[in-house]
């Protein structure tokens, strides 16, 4: 499996996730700076925590302008598994790949800790390796991971199963304790804690490496098993 | 040219920490007479002459400088300085 890992300016989990995928999962991996990139051909598509252009206006909203986002969504719309973390998620909410918008923390603070997470929905291609209602220990680093909807958008995420996790005790006042989202095909998901930060025993967690290696099975399961 | 005076402002609804905070400290200063503060975003922006102006900004505000979900914008065109 393949994956690519954009980098945009200001990015700083980027060798995170290129490692958690390359070293901790053990396939294919390329850091691709965001103005050269190429997508075609890579089977997932990681976008990486930091703060890309400084967070300058909003959270990910400069990125959101890139052109690199058009072949996101071409990607989004084939299928192709797009994971956003952190300020990834933030690019996918300020690009409209996910609905919502991320809010300043509650109590104003950059937060940098582990946080534990229920898993709510298990039945995607990011969770299948997770029991349902799991409780998986994840470490969280931000400022703007305040997750906000509206009462509509937030009922629809409900009805449809798309919230992925949630916070046990929330840290940063996201609503319905929100922590992970995935769109409605069921292909992107975007969550402000960090799995690619969880995947060895040695830093505390390696909660995060299921999540990287249900997205290997996915795959396996949709071309190789098939060949 | 002209120059276009962008705000913006958090939705009614919205929860603005930053402006709890601000409104906190104006009374601890003794400012008891204030009972919210929402703090938003000014710009200028200094843009050529255009009979389009005003559809312009309202897409720039749409797609970059305010974000519908949490935003409100407003603006005014006036006269710029030429350059």
């Amino acid at each position: 499996m393949k994956f690519a890992v954009i980098v945009f300016p200001g990015s700083n989990c980027d060798r995170d996730m290129y490692y958690a995928a390359k070293d901790a999962l053990g396939e294919e991996a390329d850091m691709l700076w965001y103005q050269e990139a190429n997508l075609e051909g890579y089977d997932a598509i990681l976008l990486p925590g930091g703060f890309s252009y400084g967070d300058y206006l909003r959270s990910g909203a400069i990125a959101s302008t890139s052109e690199i986002v058009v072949q996101l969504r071409e990607q989004a719309d084939k299928g192709v598994p797009i994971l956003g973390v952190c300020n990834g998620f933030q690019i996918l909410l300020e690009s409209g790949l996910l609905p919502g918008a991320m809010l300043r923390n509650k109590n104003l603070k950059f937060m940098c800790h582990f946080e534990s997470l229920n898993v709510v929905n298990n039945d995607t291609l990011f969770t299948s390796k997770y029991e349902k209602g799991e409780v998986i220990s994840i470490p969280i680093a931000h400022h703007d991971g305040n997750y906000y909807c509206d009462d509509e958008t937030l009922a629809t995420l409900k009805e449809n199963n798309q919230i992925v996790f949630t916070y046990q005790n929330n840290p940063n006042g996201s609503v319905s304790d929100v922590a992970g989202i995935i769109n409605e095909q069921g292909n992107v998901l975007g969550m402000m804690p960090h799995p690619e930060r969880a995947v060895e025993a040695i830093l505390n967690s390696d909660d995060g490496l299921k999540l990287f290696q249900s997205m290997l099975e996915n795959w396996r399961e949709r071309y190789v098993a098939g060949a | 040219m002209k120059l276009v005076k962008v705000h913006i402002t958090l939705k009614e609804g919205v929860l603005d920490p930053q402006g709890k905070a601000v409104q906190g400290s104006l009374n601890t200063l003794g400012y008891d007479n204030v009972k919210e503060v929402r703090v938003g975003k000014y710009l200028e922006l200094t843009v050529h002459d255009d009979a389009n102006i005003e559809s312009e900004i309202e897409d720039m505000c749409n797609k970059l400088l305010a974000n519908p979900v949490i935003e409100n914008y407003s603006y005014t065109v006036e006269e710029g300085v030429a350059q």
